[in-house]
């Protein structure tokens, strides 16, 4: 019965990652089924697994959940890191979608038309230093404590340390503007789980180059 | 009620204490706030409106400071600014009891949902499709409604055969489903004729009073039987004046 999540995607990072990273920083156990071809994605559709014919899938507690917003919803809450009430979650849920914003712009960069990828490379890095970073650091000064929302550990600072280092990638030197954040960054990163995970031979997925984005185009056909 | 968004940056705080109801910001036009409007609606929550109009409204409510993410929607609800339109329905959902009484309903009402939101996207970004690729995105929405979206909802009403989508109970999955078929419907008239269960959804949903109330042909109708009636004894209270 209580047997470890099961997660359905590609080897690589796409809208899983955040998955990953949440069950890691909670200190769950979970396997993984890789899609490796067309195959291997009708194949789960023909089993009737994929409610909307899509993944992220996640096997957990006997259920077959997909969509990867109710995924994270349910692991955040299970595990406590979802704040202690409804005003709390708002607040969690708020920064979330930010952040959940600003890394969608970086999951789809790879896939973009090469003449535009300069572009969009510029936009994420203002949108990062002008719209996003500024909140989160504020709000860590304005309350002065460890943590995004109710002096706790939650959904909030792990998906948030996931989106400064998704930047960082980009543009290395990114946080200098924003010590709050650099400090953030290093405590956060310490929590035994999350550092664990950030190791290598962990389930961490690489950023994603030419070549996988060239498996992504045929396994999805897009 | 609707105020002026004068009124509203001047900070008149007194109004915003004395209503107590949530208050949206946003455009006059439906976009990512329709489904706020249906969920409040469908709760029986009042709530009061400010509409933008100009670049230069945005941008004073930017400057303010009262964007979290200098984006609208923005929903002013228990001392709090809220932003980001998930956030903002979950919020309302959990307060109102539409989101089931345990994680596992939570969930699924959370996959419902998100499943919709992806239909009702794409309806969202349609009207500002290219012209030449209108059509296209149309047969899309009628696609994606007929063979990915509807047969989920369909089968989960027909496996349980109760009257709501989760738990046996009214939840914001059963709101935006309902949301979802209408837009769908302005669409693609005909979209629900291979769906029965959908259609006896669809009359249930029309026949609840909170969204009876909120929907426009209600209104209308209620508006001009009022007006009837009262022409009816206009017209009586002139032939008895004739008469006499």
């Amino acid at each position: 019965m209580a047997g470890k999540p099961k997660l359905h995607y590609t080897k690589g990072r796409g809208k899983m990652e955040s998955i990953r990273w949440l069950l890691a920083a909670a200190g769950v156990e979970f396997e993984e089924e890789f899609i490796e071809t067309k195959e291997d994605l009708e194949k789960l559709r023909n089993d009737g697994v994929l409610l909307f014919e899509q993944v992220p899938m996640v096997e957990m507690d006997g259920m077959k959940m997909v969509q990867t917003r109710a995924i994270l919803s349910y692991i955040a809450a299970k595990y406590n890191l979802y704040g202690k009430d409804l005003k709390e979650r708002a607040w969690i849920d708020m920064y979330v979608e930010g952040t959940t914003d600003l890394m969608g712009m970086i999951m789809y960069l790879p896939f973009q038309p090469a003449d535009t990828k300069e572009k969009n490379l510029a936009l994420i890095i203002e949108r990062a230093t002008t719209r996003y970073f500024p909140v989160y650091e504020k709000a860590l000064k304005d309350h002065g404590q460890d943590y995004l929302v109710g002096n706790k550990l939650s959904w909030a600072d792990i998906h948030l340390l996931e989106a400064i280092l998704m930047v960082e990638e980009c543009k290395p030197d990114v946080l200098s503007a924003f010590p709050l954040l650099q400090a953030f960054k290093g405590r956060i990163s310490n929590i035994p789980t999350i550092k664990k995970f950030l190791q290598p031979g962990s389930q961490r997925k690489p950023p994603t180059d030419e070549k996988f984005v060239a498996v992504v185009r045929k396994i999805f056909n897009i | 009620m609707k105020f002026k968004l004068q009124q509203y940056l001047s900070g008149n705080q007194e109004l915003r204490i004395m209503s107590g109801k949530p208050r949206l910001i946003y455009l006059n036009g439906r976009g990512r706030m329709e489904s706020i409007r249906w969920l409040l609606a469908a709760a029986g929550v009042e709530f009061e409106e400010v509409y933008l109009e100009t670049k230069e409204q945005f941008e004073k409510l930017i400057k303010d400071g009262s964007l979290l993410f200098q984006q609208v929607p923005l929903v002013e609800i228990d001392g709090m600014k809220m932003v980001q339109t998930r956030a903002i329905m979950s919020y309302i959902a959990g307060k109102y009891n539409l989101y089931g009484k345990d994680l596992k309903e939570r969930a699924l009402i959370d996959m419902y949902v998100e499943g919709i939101s992806d239909l009702m996207q794409m309806i969202l970004m349609f009207p500002f499709s290219p012209p030449d690729a209108k059509e296209k995105n149309l047969e899309s929405i009628k696609e994606r409604a007929t063979n990915r979206y509807f047969p989920v909802f369909e089968k989960v009403l027909k496996q349980h055969g109760q009257d709501f989508l989760v738990g046996n109970k009214f939840s914001w999955a059963d709101v935006q489903l309902m949301e979802a078929i209408l837009a769908v419907e302005e669409k693609v008239p005909d979209v629900l004729s291979g769906f029965p269960q959908l259609q006896v959804f669809k009359t249930k949903m029309s026949n609840m009073p909170t969204i009876k109330k909120f929907l426009p042909g209600c209104r209308n109708f209620f508006i001009v039987g009022i007006l009837l009636i009262l022409a009816l004894k206009l017209y009586k209270t002139k032939l008895k004046q004739q008469r006499a």
